[in-house]
Parts: structure tokens; sequence; C-alpha cells
């Protein structure tokens, strides 16, 4: 491996976060954008062609470095390690929605589910999944949340927008409104 | 048509129930019944579909659930509208079900989305990062009784005291005023001499206590009419004199 592929090895190992190719060229300021790029290559390279434990993944907005997946239950097993634990039908209800249409307020969010949904709120947040990101011009100018970086670690995406979009989805919403109305 | 919408609920019945892992929410009951009956969503029988809602809310012991009677209502609104006559080629007539399907579209979309979070969520929960640091520590109650000596308690009590500061304490010295002592002194001084002055009651040096013997001596010492207290002008040097009527008596 070069120097520079070890420095970054070293780097994404010490991290409790993904990290960016910015945070990444920081590390060598001699480094130029490509060959950080080059480099991360070979990382992933290496533990892939080499064989190991070990793989390098891109998601949450940057390069982790992650056990392989069929070692998941071994380790888990010897209890070394703690998986997240799985969110229930209404959280995943409330982050997907979240995810689509941030900023978005409860008001709206219980419109779409319809059910209240204060506590999962809560949970999501205590998660580090969403977060407040700012308020509405509405009446009582409410809270309005996003997701998180810990939102795409924890759903192995590299940026929101790798989600499909909304008109991508089987069901074209606005087109199907306005059919009903035309019937 | 539906005899008794909501069921009575028995004393003795578990009461909200509410089955998390087989309905999220009446939107997804109102889904499955659909799903269910294989009804078109663009041309719902609502008649049918509101009947069968009811009776899942009922059977589901749902039916203190705000967010299933809400829905429950809406049905029931929905089925009258329909049955409202409406005139023949009448052109802004509205589907009553039209904001019904919308929602309904929407909730579906959202769901597909919660299946491609669940999946992915779920393959990655097959790979850890160096450290994963649980979000929220499962603190369990505790339940056990308190296993504990005397000298453990007394050997907490005593690491917790000393990482304490120690407290600034003063030591006050009681210095009491001696008045008597200054009425003395200004008698025997008035006797040499009929009128004195504050300077020459006061030493150059004197202390607090001092000073305030004499303030005190010299306003019992008036107050007792041995003495006379005046200031001839504002600012000017306060003068003392024997009282001439104590003197006479």
């Amino acid at each position: 491996m070069t120097p520079l592929a070890k420095l970054l090895e070293a780097a994404l190992f010490a991290a409790p976060r993904p990290l960016g190719l910015d945070a990444l060229a920081t590390l060598d300021p001699e480094a130029s954008p490509a060959a950080v790029s080059a480099a991360v290559d070979e990382l992933r390279e290496h533990y892939d062609v080499d064989g190991h434990g070990v793989e390098l993944v891109e998601q949450g907005g940057g390069w982790q470095i992650l056990t392989r997946a069929e070692y998941a239950e071994a380790i888990e097993r010897a209890q070394v390690a703690v998986r997240p634990q799985r969110l229930s039908a209404a959280a995943l209800e409330t982050l997907a929605i979240i995810a689509y249409r941030q900023p978005i307020g409860r008001a709206e969010i219980e419109e779409i589910r319809g059910v209240a949904v204060g506590s999962v709120l809560k949970s999501l947040h205590e998660r580090g999944l969403i977060d407040v990101v700012g308020r509405s011009e509405g009446i009582g100018r409410p809270l309005l949340y996003g997701t998180t970086g810990q939102f795409l670690e924890q759903f192995a995406l590299r940026h929101l927008e790798e989600l499909p979009r909304a008109d991508e989805l089987a069901i074209a919403l606005r087109g199907a409104g306005s059919a009903v109305l035309s019937e | 048509m539906i005899a008794s919408p909501f069921r009575t609920v028995d004393a003795d019945a578990p009461t909200f129930v509410v089955e998390l892992s087989q309905f999220t929410g009446p939107l997804d009951l109102l889904l499955s019944l659909i799903r269910d009956e294989q009804v078109d969503i663009y041309d719902i029988p609502i008649a049918r579909i509101a009947e069968q809602f009811l009776a899942r809310i009922g059977s589901l012991a749902l039916d203190e659930a705000a967010d299933y009677l809400e829905m429950a209502a809406r049905l029931l609104r929905i089925k009258a509208q329909m049955l409202l006559p409406r005139a023949d080629g009448e052109e802004s007539w509205e589907d009553p079900r039209a904001e019904l399907v919308r929602r309904l579209l929407e909730y579906q979309q959202m769901r597909e989305v919660v299946d491609l979070l669940e999946h992915r969520g779920e393959e990655r929960r097959h790979q850890f990062n160096r450290r994963w640091v649980p979000q929220a520590a499962d603190i369990a109650p505790i339940s056990a009784p308190l296993a504990l000596t005397l000298t453990d308690l007394l050997a907490a009590v005593d690491r917790v005291l000393r990482t304490t500061k120690e407290p600034m304490t003063h030591d006050i010295l009681p210095r009491a005023l001696d008045v008597a002592g200054a009425m003395t002194t200004i008698r025997t001084m008035l006797m040499m001499r009929r009128r004195a002055r504050w300077s020459d009651l006061i030493g150059q040096d004197a202390e607090p206590w001092q000073v305030l013997s004499v303030l005190l001596a010299l306003l019992e010492m008036a107050k007792l009419g041995e003495l006379r207290i005046a200031q001839t002008r504002p600012f000017g040097s306060v003068e003392i004199r024997c009282d001439a009527v104590s003197e006479a008596a």
C-alpha cells in the first residue's frame, strides 16, 4: 500500500464516524484530491482483494471501516459488540416521512400517518436519527424536524439523494389524485 | 345496517390493547382492509369498508383510540355524503372519497419508503463499525435488595467527603464595647475641664471598638443629663459640656 493509503487507513480506524473526502484530504496537506480519492480506492481494494474481515464502505456522507456482514452473528453471540435496536414500524413510518418531507413539523407528520407522533419523535430524537432543524413561520412557530448523519449511517445511505425520488415510487401521488377528481 | 358499531366493553375486558405489531394507525388498518377485500382504491365501496373498519376496531379493542375513532367518523361521514342525491350532469360534484384516496395513496407511498429503509437498516445491522456506541443505554431497574455493609457505606461517605472542599471558616473574636469605661473617662475629663471636644475624647489611633464605646457613652450620658452636646455651626466641631443642672444637683 502507498503511504497515503496507510495514513487514511489509520484515520478511518480511529474515527467513530464516517469520514468524507474533505476530512481525509486534511490529513495530508500535500495530497491532491485526486490522490486522496485514489488512495481510498486502493484501501478498499486492499480489503476486498486480500481477504479481510473488514471492508471500506461509503455511507453516511463519508467512508467507514465496517466488519463484514458474515461475521455479525459470531460477534454478537460473543457479546463483543451490540447491534442497534430495530426501529418499530411506527418509528420507521415517521422517519420515512421526515426523510422525504424535511423540514417538516409534527402536525404534518400526524396528518400523513393519521396518528399522534409525539412520543415517536422523542425516541427518534434520542436515538440521534432526527434533529430540530428550525421553526416554521406558521402559527405557534412549531418545530421543524430533519434527518441527521446518524440516520444516513444507520440506513447505509451515502446521502439523502440515494433514496428514490417521490415520483419514482410505484404510486405517483399527484397524478393519482387528479385522476380521481376527473372520474 | 351496523348493529352496534361501538361494542360496549365489558368491565373485565382488557382495556385499550393496541396491537402495534399489526397496525400502525387507522390508515394502515384501512389499507389492509382494502387489500383484503381486493377493492379498487380509486373506487372504494365506502359502506362496506366502513362497516368492516368498525368491526375491526371493535374486535381489536381499539375503540378507545381517538385516532381510530376519528377515521371511523370520517368514513361514516363520507358514506352519508355518498348517499346524498345529486343532479344529473352536475359538473361541480366532487367525490367525497377524493380526500381519503389522496391520503391513502400518500400513506402507501410512504410505506414503500418504510420497506426500503427497513431493508437497508437490516443490512446495515449486520456490520459493525469499530466502536458502536449504544444510543440508549439499557439501565435495568434495580429490583434486588441493596446488599451493603455499614463499613461499605461509611467508606463511601468518607470518599465523598474527601473530595469536597474544606469550608472556609473565620474565627470571630468577641470584643465587647466598654461603654462603662468610656463614661468614666469622660466624667474624669469633664471634671478637670468644663468642656471638651470629640477629638479630645478619642486618642489618635483609637480602634473602632473604642470609638464606638465613646460615642455610646456620650449618648448615654446626654440621655442621663450628665452632659450636653452642642454644635455651634454646621460641620463645626462638637462641643461637650458638663451639664449645669446635674452639676448643681
